[in-house]
């Protein structure tokens, strides 16, 4: 793999990261990070649904008239987001229940619209296929990361492992503040980092 | 007593915002001022209300008795996106007034979560009809009160200087932790 197309994938993952620089997606954000497994497995739905459109939506960029594209990209976005919902429900159940009504709504996340418009529909089928990973990667990274802090101040847990005992905890973080504080934290930190790294 | 219940649950113990996680982008994009919040609210209770009843009707006329439920997801979108378009052609026939006062927010509701959320939320509960109307318009109002609420907050916010790093974004965040801490003082009120 050449240069450039190393780093459509790492524009995604760090440059535009869809949480942390373009604040995107908020509500799948902060709902399904009360664990890092939540928000990991949040992640790879939202990123099944960007690569599949966006591979889609650049296959048909020349067949979609320009005055009902967004239209269009809707359908296709609910297409996928239609079959994670199938294979979740009929696969992981249990996960399906803890997700709930956020897995449908992954076709309103303006992450994927915004990059059906914004890349696939003026770019070849391959790099929106990498743009759609690397926005969906970046995304998952958020979200697991996101997930792991506030399990580990809520409940002493991270993945499963006991770090510190589960009463020296902050609930809060599980609960819903702790979403938003946690999120403006981190996106305090990551704005500080980017500015040292110019 | 059903419909009270459901009012008070849902403007203030789940509101919708602050403790169900939905419609966070309007609750940070155009809360910069408490006039374009009102106007956003209003609007989302208009198109919410509407547009619950309609994906309602077809869901039980059209989904339900031919089986068709996969199909859920792709159908309210489809309502949701067309409704929004009808509501503002005919607004601006209708009443150019309220046109000039909601046209602006009317583009922006297709990709608000809440609209389809709560769509999908009254089949989950299992309401009938007047309940989920209910239920949509108390969502609105909790909706509007949490958005005018943090709107207010921030145009306090803005005149305080605070760090470089913790600009924009990151301290509306924190501000909207304060306020969902608040809110949760509620609960317990309904079951």
């Amino acid at each position: 793999m050449n240069n450039s197309k190393l780093k459509i994938i790492l524009n995604g993952l760090v440059t535009e990261n869809p949480t942390f620089v373009l604040i995107l997606g908020m509500c799948p954000t902060l709902a399904t990070t009360s664990s890092a497994i939540n928000g990991m497995s949040m992640g790879l739905a939202t990123l099944f649904v960007l690569v599949g459109s966006n591979m889609a939506i650049a296959l048909l960029k020349n067949v979609i008239p320009d005055k009902v594209r967004i239209p269009a990209y809707v359908v296709v976005i609910a297409t996928f987001v239609s079959i994670v919902e199938m294979t979740m429900q009929a696969y992981l159940p249990a996960l399906y229940e803890s997700l709930g009504i956020f897995i449908p709504l992954i076709v309103v996340n303006c992450i994927v619209l915004g990059r059906a418009e914004a890349y696939a529909a003026k770019n070849t089928v391959f790099d929106s296929f990498l743009d759609g990973l690397g926005i969906g990667l970046g995304f998952t990274f958020a979200l697991t990361l996101l997930g792991a802090i506030r399990e580990l101040l809520g409940t002493g847990k991270t993945l499963g492992m006991i770090v510190f005992p589960e009463h020296y905890g902050m609930l809060i973080f599980v609960l819903a503040p702790g979403a938003f504080i946690a999120l403006g934290y981190l996106i305090a930190v990551f704005n500080k980092l980017k500015k040292k790294t110019k | 007593m059903t419909y009270i219940l459901i009012f008070i649950s849902a403007v203030f113990v789940n509101n919708i915002v602050l403790s169900q996680f939905l419609g966070i982008c309007p609750f940070l994009g155009v809360s910069k001022k408490i006039e374009t919040a009102l106007g956003m609210s209003g609007a989302v209770a208009f198109v919410m209300t509407i547009a619950t009843i309609f994906t309602y009707i077809i869901q039980k006329s059209v989904l339900d008795p031919f089986h068709i439920g996969y199909l859920q997801t792709i159908t309210y979108i489809l309502i949701i996106a067309a409704l929004v378009q009808l509501v503002e052609i005919i607004l601006k026939k209708i009443s150019p007034a309220l046109y000039q006062a909601l046209g602006v927010f009317l583009p922006l509701i297709t990709t608000n979560c809440t609209i389809l959320g709560v769509a999908l939320l009254v089949i989950k509960k299992d309401f009938n009809l007047l309940e989920s109307v209910v239920f949509a318009i108390s969502t609105a109002v909790g909706f509007g009160l949490a958005l005018i609420l943090f709107a207010g907050i921030r145009e306090q916010l803005s005149m305080v200087k605070v760090s470089k790093a913790m600009e924009g974004t990151p301290i509306s965040l924190l501000t909207a932790g304060l306020l969902a801490m608040a809110f949760m003082g509620f609960a317990g009120i309904v079951k």
